[in-house]
C-alpha cells in the first residue's frame, strides 16, 4: 500500500480500522470484448415453420443485423458485470450516510418473494378474476400505509417520489377546481427537496419560495401574510432537509385550511416519523411516501422506486385511475371515476416495488417504531460525537439526519466535497453535499437504523480523522480519493464534449472527425 | 427485530453518550399531543417463513396454470438466470444513484453500455439512462418536443397505446399543451390524409407507435415527411422493442420513446419497467433524465460520470423542465445484461422466432369460420382479430378453458368491441396456439 493510502493520526498512530484499497480489475467495455460468432444464450428450437422475414415483412420494413451489438459468451458476461460490480459502493458493503436518501438495509426476502412464479409472471391486463393475489397485495399494502400515515385513501400508482409529488399537486388542483378555482401558487420553504419546485411547475402552478427563520423553521407570523386567496397549498418537507421537525406544523395546517388552502407534505423523510407520529393526525391533506426509502426497497443504482400518494377523504374522488376496490374479500380495479385526474402511468404502477415494501412492513409490523427510534438514535449519536469537530449551523434537535457545514475546514481550504471524497478512502460512501441549499457547504448525514454501533463508531473515527487531516495536511484531503480505480473525473470536459456512447467501427469511419469519440476505442484502462 | 443490529445494552450506552434519559426525549420536538400512544395497527411482525408463505398464497390466487395471449405493451419472453444472478449482486442492487463517480463506476459503465445498446437498437444517436416506463417516456418526449419547437400542439395517432395517451393527457392538461388525436385506415396504419400541412399547423410533434397498438408496423417515411414539412418533430413510440431485432429502426423519427421490458424484465403485474428516450445528438440538451458520459481523471484513465446535469431538477429548481429524479437503473442493467447475452445473432433469431410463431397463429385463427383479421398492414408479434360476437364474451368462455384470451379492444375503442389483440411470442408453445384455435372454434360453433 502506498504511503498516502494509510490513515494515521497527526501523531502518527494508526488508529482507523476501516480503511483499505478498493479491489478491482481492469475491465473494458463489453463492446470491446466482442468476437463475431459468440453468444451467451441459446433459444429453444422453433416448433412452427420458420418464415422468411424479408418476405413476410416486406423489404421496406426488414432490418439486417443490429450492428454494434456485442457477441460474447455466458462466462464473459458474468465476469464483465461481476467485475463492474466491484467498482461500486453499496449498502451491503457499509454505511451509506446519504442524507435524505435513506439508504437502509434491503432485506433479501423481499427480493425472493418479488421473483416468485405467480407474482413476477403476471400480466397487468389479465382479468381481475385471475389477479386476486396481486390486487390483494396492493390492497394490503395500501391499508398498512394508511395506518402508518393516518391518512384516508391512497393511490399506489406513482412510480417515484417526484411522480408522487406531481400526482399530489394535481389532486390539490382538481379539488380546488371543484370548489370553484384552482388558485395560482404553491408555497415552498427553502428547506424543501429539489424536485418539489419542478413538480409544481409541471402541475401548472407558480412557486413562491419561503425563507426559513434562523431556527430552520417556518416563521408563523410571517407565514400568515403569505397565505392569500391565490395560494393553493404549502408543500413542506417534514422533517425538513435540515433533519428538523417543523414544530408548528399543526398550526400551519390550520392557517392554510382557514384560507381554503391545503397542506402537502413531502414524506421522503418519513423514516423519522413512522410509528411515532402520523401526518394525517397533524393536519396534512396530501403526502407521498418514497417506498424505496422508508420501506427498504433497494435503490438499485438509481431506481426503480415507488411514490404512493396518501390523501384525506376530500381528495378521494380525484385519485388517478385505476383504484383497487374491495368488496366481500374480492378485489377489482375500478376505472369508473368521473372526477379522476386521469392516469399518471400505464397499468398499475411499480407492483414489484410495492410487494417488496409489503414484505418489509410485514416483517416489522408495529415494530416499525423501533426502526424509527434507532434511526434517530444513530443520527443523534453521530451528531454528539462530531459536533466538536464540525460546524453545526442550526443547533436544533435532530431527527434522523444531522446537517453540519464545512465552515471550520474551509479555513484550511478544504470544502465539503473534499471531505466527502476523502471519506471514500476510509471505506464509506460520502454523505450528501448538495442539500439543503440554505446551508452552504453542507454535510448532510443520515445513518439510518441499519447501522450497528460499531459502524457508527467507525464512521465517527473516519470523520474525526479527516477533520485532523484537513488541519494538518489539507492537500491530502483536497486530492482525495486516493484508493479508487479512477480519481476525480474531469466532469467539466465531459459535459463540454459529451461522449454518451461507444461507437462501432463503421460509424466512426463514416465520420470525418473522430473527435471526442476516438478515445472510446482506446482499450487500456486503469 | 432481525433487521435492527443493536442490542438493548448498546442502545442504552448510546443514549448515555448523547446524554438522553430515554429514546422518548429524542422526539420531544414533536408535540406530545401528536405522538402516538398506542402501537400502530399493522399485521406482523412475521418471520421470514411466514412472509414467504403469505406471498406464495397470493401467487396461488393469480393466473397459474393459465395460458395467456396478452401483449399490449407487456410481453412474456425468455429470460436467463444469469441476469437475475448478476443484478442481485449487492453492489448493484443496494447502491444509489451514481453521484459519486469514483465509487460508482460499475453502475456508470453499465449505463454507458445501456445507452450504447439503445442507440444502436433504435438507430438514434443518443439514448438516456432510462425513464420510469414507456408511457412516461412518451409523455416526456412530447414535453421535449415542445421545448425544442416552442410549439404547443401535438398530434397523436389513435393507434398509440391508449394508456400511454391517457398518461400524456394527464401531464399535458396544465401545461398549455393541446393534444389532438387522429385516426387510422383499414390497413390498421395511421391515416396520412389527416396529416396534411394545415392540420399540422404550429404542431410541435406527430406521435405514432410502431408496431402500433394493433400490432401493425407504421410506414414512418411519409409520416416524417409530413411532420418535417410543417416544422414538427416525429416521435415514434416503441412498446415492443424486440421488433427492432428484425424491423428497420425508426431513423426517420426525431425522438424515440421506448419501453424495454421485453429484454429480460418480468411482467410483474405492470412494473417496474424501463422507459428510454433516444434522439438526435443536437437535441440532447433538451432530453430529460440522466446521462452517463465518458470522462478522464487527472492521470488520463478512462471513467464515466453523470453528465449534462444542468438540465436536471436538482440544479434548476423551478426552472426545471422535468421533475424526473429516480429512474430505473437496476432494470436498465437487466436489459443490458440480457442484450449482451443475446448478442447480435440471438436478438435477430429471437425476433425471427416471434415472427414465425405469430404467422402460424394468424393462419390458425384465420381458418376459423367467423374469425377475421381486419387489418392488412404488416405485423410483428401481435395482431388484431375480429369475432362475430363481443370479444369480452369470447374471453369469458376461454377463461373457463384456462386460456387468458387476447385483449378485448372494446375497453379502449368502444366501437370495436368485437376486436381483440392477440400476442404470440417465442414462449407460447405451438400446442397452446392450436388449443386457442380449437377453443375458439368450439365456442363459435356452439352458438
Amino acid at each position: 500500500m502506498n504511503e498516502k493510502h494509510t490513515h494515521r493520526e497527526p501523531d502518527g498512530a494508526e488508529r482507523i480500522k476501516k480503511a483499505g484499497r478498493h479491489v478491482s480489475q481492469s475491465e473494458g467495455l463489453i463492446f470491446e470484448k466482442s468476437v463475431s460468432g459468440k453468444r451467451g444464450i441459446e433459444l429453444p428450437p422453433l416448433d412452427v415453420p420458420a418464415v422468411d422475414p424479408a418476405k413476410t415483412l416486406g423489404a421496406e420494413f426488414v432490418r439486417d443485423r443490429v450492428e454494434g451489438f456485442p457477441e460474447v459468451s455466458e462466462i464473459e458476461v458474468i465476469r464483465h458485470f461481476t467485475r463492474l460490480s466491484t467498482w461500486n459502493y453499496a449498502i451491503d458493503l457499509g454505511m451509506y450516510p446519504l442524507g435524505s436518501c435513506t439508504m437502509k438495509y434491503n432485506p433479501r426476502v423481499n427480493e425472493f418473494v418479488a421473483r416468485l412464479e405467480g407474482l413476477a409472471t403476471e400480466h397487468p391486463l389479465q382479468p381481475d378474476a385471475v389477479s386476486q393475489g396481486c390486487l390483494r397485495i396492493i390492497h394490503d399494502l395500501q391499508k398498512c400505509l394508511l395506518e402508518v400515515t393516518g391518512m384516508d385513501a391512497a393511490s399506489l400508482e406513482p412510480v417515484a417520489g417526484a411522480q408522487g409529488e406531481l400526482t399530489g399537486l394535481l389532486l390539490i388542483r382538481a379539488y380546488l377546481e371543484s370548489k370553484g378555482g384552482a388558485r395560482k401558487k404553491i408555497l415552498i420553504p427553502d428547506s424543501a427537496h429539489g424536485t418539489n419546485p419542478a413538480s409544481v411547475v409541471i402541475a401548472g402552478y407558480e412557486v413562491q419560495n419561503i425563507k426559513s427563520n434562523e431556527r430552520g423553521q417556518i416563521d408563523i407570523a410571517h407565514f400568515r401574510e403569505f397565505v392569500t386567496d391565490e395560494v393553493a397549498a404549502l408543500m413542506i418537507t417534514n422533517p425538513s432537509t435540515l433533519g428538523v421537525y417543523e414544530e408548528n406544523i399543526a398550526e400551519i395546517a390550520e392557517i392554510l385550511h382557514s384560507r381554503g388552502a391545503l397542506l402537502y407534505m413531502d414524506g421522503a423523510n418519513m423514516n423519522a416519523l413512522a410509528g411515532i407520529t402520523r401526518p394525517g393526525d397533524f393536519g396534512v391533506d396530501v403526502m407521498h411516501l418514497n417506498l424505496h426509502k422508508t420501506f427498504s426497497t433497494p435503490h438499485g443504482g438509481g431506481g426503480p422506486g415507488a411514490g404512493p400518494v396518501m390523501i384525506k377523504k376530500i381528495l378521494e374522488p380525484f385519485l388517478p385511475v385505476p383504484v383497487v376496490a374491495e368488496a366481500n374479500g374480492r378485489y377489482a380495479l375500478d376505472f369508473h371515476r368521473p372526477q379522476s385526474i386521469g392516469r399518471v402511468r400505464a397499468y398499475c404502477g411499480n407492483f414489484g416495488v410495492l410487494l417488496r415494501a409489503l414484505a418489509y412492513t410485514l416483517a416489522y409490523g408495529p415494530g416499525i417504531r423501533e426502526a424509527t427510534e434507532d434511526a434517530v438514535l444513530n443520527a443523534n449519536y453521530i451528531r454528539r460525537h462530531l459536533e466538536d469537530f464540525f460546524d453545526l449551523p442550526y443547533n436544533l434537535p435532530s431527527m434522523h439526519e444531522v446537517v453540519f457545514s464545512d465552515a471550520r475546514q474551509k479555513k484550511h481550504g478544504v470544502n465539503t466535497m473534499d471531505i466527502a471524497k476523502r471519506l471514500i478512502d476510509y471505506g464509506f460512501h460520502p454523505y450528501t453535499t448538495a442539500f439543503p441549499l440554505i446551508v452552504p457547504g453542507a454535510l448532510m448525514i443520515e445513518p439510518t437504523e441499519s447501522e450497528s454501533r460499531e459502524e457508527c463508531d467507525l464512521f465517527i473515527d473516519a470523520m474525526r480523522s479527516i477533520a485532523a487531516e484537513a488541519q494538518a495536511n489539507p492537500e491530502l484531503v483536497k486530492t482525495a480519493p486516493h484508493s479508487t480505480r479512477v480519481g476525480r473525473l474531469d466532469e467539466v470536459a465531459a459535459a463540454r464534449k459529451p461522449v454518451l456512447r461507444w461507437q462501432p467501427k463503421q460509424n466512426l469511419d463514416a465520420q470525418k472527425h473522430l473527435g471526442p469519440h476516438e478515445k472510446t476505442l482506446v482499450v487500456p484502462t486503469a | 427485530m432481525r433487521y435492527l443490529p443493536k442490542s438493548q445494552s448498546e442502545r442504552r450506552e448510546m443514549l448515555d453518550a448523547i446524554g438522553a434519559k430515554s429514546i422518548e426525549t429524542l422526539f420531544e420536538t414533536i408535540p406530545a399531543k401528536y405522538r402516538l400512544r398506542e402501537p400502530l395497527k399493522l399485521p406482523g411482525p412475521l418471520s421470514e417463513m411466514e412472509i414467504i408463505d403469505y406471498f406464495k398464497a397470493r401467487a396461488a390466487e393469480n393466473s397459474r396454470g393459465y395460458t395467456s395471449f396478452l401483449g399490449a405493451g407487456v410481453y412474456q419472453h425468455v429470460r436467463s438466470v444469469v441476469t437475475d444472478a448478476l443484478v442481485q449482486r449487492g453492489e448493484f442492487l443496494t447502491s444509489y444513484t451514481p453521484y459519486q463517480a469514483e465509487i460508482s463506476q460499475g453502475t456508470l459503465q453499465g449505463i454507458f453500455e445501456f445507452q450504447t445498446l439503445m442507440s444502436q437498437l433504435t438507430g438514434q444517436e443518443v439514448a438516456n439512462a432510462s425513464m420510469y416506463d414507456g408511457s412516461t417516456a412518451l409523455t416526456e418526449s412530447v414535453l421535449m418536443a415542445e421545448r425544442i419547437t416552442r410549439r404547443h400542439r401535438v398530434l397523436v395517432a389513435k393507434t398509440v397505446h391508449p394508456e400511454y395517451r391517457e398518461v400524456l393527457k394527464t401531464y399535458a392538461k396544465h401545461l398549455g399543451l393541446h393534444v389532438e388525436e387522429f385516426g387510422f385506415t383499414a390497413s390498421g396504419q395511421v391515416d396520412l390524409s389527416a396529416l396534411r400541412t394545415e392540420a399540422l399547423n404550429e404542431a410541435a410533434a406527430v406521435v405514432v407507435q410502431s408496431p402500433n397498438f394493433f400490432g401493425v408496423l407504421e410506414k414512418l417515411g411519409p409520416i416524417a415527411e409530413a411532420a418535417h414539412a410543417a416544422g414538427a418533430l416525429l416521435i415514434d413510440c416503441v412498446s415492443e422493442p424486440l421488433s427492432l431485432g428484425i424491423v428497420r429502426p425508426p431513423q426517420e423519427a426525431d425522438i424515440v420513446a421506448l419501453e424495454a421490458q421485453s429484454f429480460g424484465v418480468p411482467p410483474s403485474y405492470g412494473g417496474p419497467f424501463v422507459g428510454v428516450i433516444a434522439t438526435r445528438e443536437k437535441f440532447v440538451r433538451q432530453m430529460p433524465g440522466r446521462l452517463a458520459g465518458e470522462a478522464l481523471d487527472a492521470e488520463g484513465r478512462r471513467g464515466f460520470c453523470l453528465t449534462l446535469a444542468t438540465r436536471e431538477q436538482h440544479i434548476r429548481r423551478e426552472k426545471a423542465t422535468s421533475n424526473i429524479c429516480t429512474n430505473e437503473a437496476l432494470y436498465a442493467l437487466v436489459v443490458t445484461i440480457h442484450l449482451c447475452l443475446l448478442g447480435k445473432e440471438g436478438l435477430r433469431e429471437l425476433a425471427a422466432q416471434n415472427l414465425s410463431k405469430t404467422r402460424f397463429a394468424q393462419e390458425e385463427l384465420r381458418k376459423i369460420p367467423g374469425v377475421a383479421l381486419p387489418f392488412s398492414g404488416a405485423t410483428f408479434n401481435e395482431f388484431t382479430v375480429e369475432f362475430p360476437r363481443p370479444a369480452d364474451e369470447m374471453n369469458q368462455k376461454l377463461l373457463a378453458e384456462k386460456i387468458i384470451g387476447p385483449l378485448a379492444l372494446g375497453k379502449y375503442y368502444p366501437e370495436h368491441s368485437k376486436r381483440a389483440l392477440v400476442c404470440v411470442t417465442e414462449v407460447t408453445p405451438r400446442a397452446e396456439i392450436e388449443r386457442l384455435a380449437a377453443s375458439l372454434r368450439k365456442i363459435l360453433a356452439a352458438n
